[in-house]
């Protein structure tokens, strides 16, 4: 049990977690239905909370500067639909356009962030925030010509919804829905997951990775092994920031809808908050993590939806989940604080 | 060139550039950069004990504002009109920025070197705190005794308060007209009191710890300074500046958005100041006052220019809207920078 490192927000959650159920029980919100969501709902997030991964293990700290591998993403997808193209090609197309961007972007992102060792946390957090207005500005003046992304009114600058119904919405939702008894499982979806996650583990068994592994362990000794710190630096940032450009794809895709803009601003703090109630601290990140948080993290989001409607008190659940992800973040940064206090 | 010159030169390059493009007469420039003068000075002030500390910007300052808030719709609550009801806001509001303050000062000790992403995080969670206070918990725990801030449905308060028995009551003490300019002499000279209170507070003995604890933990501690409790105190005093620059902010405006009006303080007030030249690790109180006037022409003129530019007043306000965050960012890397170019030399 240790190593999945049992904390109060694991326990706090999942008694959170149970309440909920009771609850959804007792408002006969369906079951099968909520299963079914929850299925989809950790892969939708899963992919964006495992780029924080590589960051993570080399040391770096929560990447609170997702919106820059976000952005890559948003990119490729508007370039897959421009191009009109349907279906699963029309994401994978996407995905593909998405990773040489994501490259280029975290080669420039990584570059600022090894120029501040120590304070990357906070650094991130702003460079990810004025990425945003700056991406605005392309967004606005973007030369695409597909009508359906741009502004019905002048036909100039991109919409902040696009709908993605006659592209490729739902596509790797749908890949080999199987249900049983009631519930849908979405098993091309799960199975994408699943080959992620097994690549970035293969990865980091790599010498490489382990070379990661070991600059966020200790950098100092890594250098005198002869790693190449700020290089392998680099390329961690680079590797979750093609992640993160993936991830929105998928989130994308499950959601029908690519939204631009101001909707990634705030997009890291829920995909750190999971990671954390998966029981990561600092280095110590397991793939496994990732699974279990997500999972804890959005089905709690998820359930917390129809049972504040069935309250009469809609908003409620939005301020909530905001209050949970931002304590979950908050206590994590305590915790790791007055470890390290009581060490040093 | 400094840094510390850098940074205002390009600001008055930048707010003159846009100045020229927005065709904006000067006199409604300058009567808008007086207004926000006087609402967001004392918010920017807040920031500099910390920063002195060495504790960074100090992002909880949403914190303060939130007190103050919530002071104030105690205050409308009461129905208290005027002085009694200012009275009320602010020791409310004082009273609650201590108890915040000192709780945010023993979370920050716990973080050393990672204060700023925490205080981030801390104005997160307040704000959802006060939302739950205010949006359910008040008509369901809370009893309110004045109906008509409430929504109709019982549960909650409105978007929006009307302050209209506190409106002018300070705003217009000592109002003149220099031609089409007004000025609100009596607020001018509150926000200066601050800064020369602030000016004070730094060369007091309780100033020179916090100069001292800014410097180097290991110095504080060899000359006896308990360095946990300056921290806190820088803290406190923080929140508490920021609580009482907030009550300003509100009053001028003369309408409470409940919900909002605190929202993106603490990254207006930072990006003023960095725009004034100062930096994470370095804050005065000059740096303070030339920050706002900047950081505001700009922002004024700056969607104007927008649309006369490029025909869409969008674009100009992703360019301030990038201006703030960018600017955060832009201290946060030199300053690496330049504690990585001192202890190089050291070596």
């Amino acid at each position: 049990m240790k190593r999945f490192g049992v904390q109060i927000p694991q326990v706090f959650i999942i008694v959170f977690l149970v309440l909920m159920v009771v609850l959804a029980l007792g408002f006969e919100i369906p079951m099968n239905w909520i299963i079914s969501d929850a299925l989809v709902r950790l892969v939708m997030n899963g992919v964006l909370v495992l780029s924080l991964v590589p960051m993570l293990k080399a040391g770096i700290g929560i990447n609170f500067g997702l919106p820059v591998g976000i952005v890559a993403g948003l990119l490729g997808l508007c370039i897959s639909v421009n191009l009109r193209m349907k279906g699963l090609w029309g994401l994978s197309a996407g995905m593909l356009f998405s990773v040489p961007v994501a490259i280029l972007l975290g080669y420039g992102y990584g570059a600022i962030l090894n120029r501040v060792k120590g304070k990357e946390e906070i650094t991130a957090t702003f460079v990810g925030f004025s990425f945003i207005p700056l991406m605005n500005f392309f967004w606005t003046i973007a030369p695409f010509s597909n009508p359906a992304m741009l502004w019905p009114i002048g036909g100039k600058g991109m919409r902040p919804v696009i709908g993605l119904k006659s592209y490729f919405a739902k596509a790797l939702n749908h890949l080999w829905m199987v249900e049983v008894m009631g519930v849908k499982i979405p098993v091309g979806l799960l199975l994408f997951f699943a080959l992620l996650c097994l690549l970035l583990f293969v990865f980091f068994r790599t010498n490489f990775g382990r070379a990661m592994t070991a600059v966020g362990e200790n950098e100092q000794f890594a250098r005198l092994a002869g790693v190449n710190v700020a290089r392998v630096r680099t390329w961690a940032i680079i590797l979750s920031t093609m992640i993160a450009a993936l991830g929105i794809c998928v989130y994308a895709q499950s959601y029908g809808f690519i939204e631009l803009y101001d909707a990634p601003l705030m997009m890291a703090f829920p995909a750190a908050s999971a990671i954390l109630v998966g029981g990561s601290m600092g280095r110590h990140t397991h793939i496994a993590h990732v699974v279990i948080g997500t999972f804890l993290f959005q089905t709690t989001y998820l359930i917390s939806g129809p049972i504040a409607n069935e309250m009469m008190l809609p908003e409620v659940a939005e301020i909530f989940r905001l209050m949970i992800t931002n304590a979950i973040i908050l206590y994590a940064l305590l915790y790791e604080g007055g470890k390290r206090h009581d060490v040093g | 060139m400094t840094s510390g010159k850098r940074v205002p030169l390009v600001f008055v390059l930048l707010s003159g550039l846009a100045f020229y493009y927005s065709g904006m007469s000067p006199a409604f420039v300058l009567n808008e950069v007086i207004t926000r003068f006087i609402r967001d000075g004392v918010m920017v002030l807040a920031l500099i004990i910390p920063i002195t500390a060495g504790m960074g910007i100090n992002f909880s300052i949403v914190v303060g504002a939130l007190c103050a808030q919530a002071g104030l719709i105690l205050a409308v609550d009461f129905g208290l009109g005027s002085l009694s009801g200012l009275l009320l806001m602010t020791l409310v509001g004082m009273a609650l920025s201590v108890v915040s303050g000192l709780i945010i000062g023993i979370c920050l000790n716990r973080v050393k070197n990672r204060e700023m992403i925490t205080t981030i995080i801390i104005g997160f969670l307040a704000t959802s705190i006060y939302q739950l206070i205010f949006m359910v918990g008040y008509g369901t725990l809370i009893t309110p005794t004045n109906q008509e801030m409430m929504l109709s449905r019982g549960i909650g308060i409105r978007n929006m308060v009307d302050l209209e028995m506190f409106r002018n009551v300070m705003d217009t003490l000592w109002l003149f007209k220099i031609g089409r300019i007004e000025i609100p002499l009596f607020m001018i000279l509150m926000v200066c009191a601050f800064a020369v209170m602030i000016k004070y507070i730094t060369m007091t003995r309780l100033g020179k710890k916090f100069q001292v604890v800014g410097e180097s933990h290991e110095k504080a501690l060899a000359l006896g300074i308990n360095v946990p409790r300056v921290r806190i105190k820088a803290i406190v005093a923080s929140t508490l500046i920021a609580c009482l620059g907030h009550l300003f902010y509100i009053l001028n405006i003369g309408m409470l958005n409940v919900y909002t009006a605190h929202m993106n303080t603490d990254i207006f007030s930072c990006a003023a100041l960095m725009a004034g030249g100062a930096t994470v690790v370095k804050a005065r109180v000059r740096h303070g006052l030339l920050g706002i006037f900047l950081f505001h022409s700009l922002f004024i003129v700056s969607p104007q220019a927008g649309q006369n530019i490029f025909g869409n007043p969008a674009l100009g306000e992703y360019f301030r809207s990038f201006v703030a965050y960018g600017t955060i960012a832009f201290a946060l890397i030199l300053n690496a920078r330049n504690q990585e170019a001192k202890t190089g030399s050291i070596r």
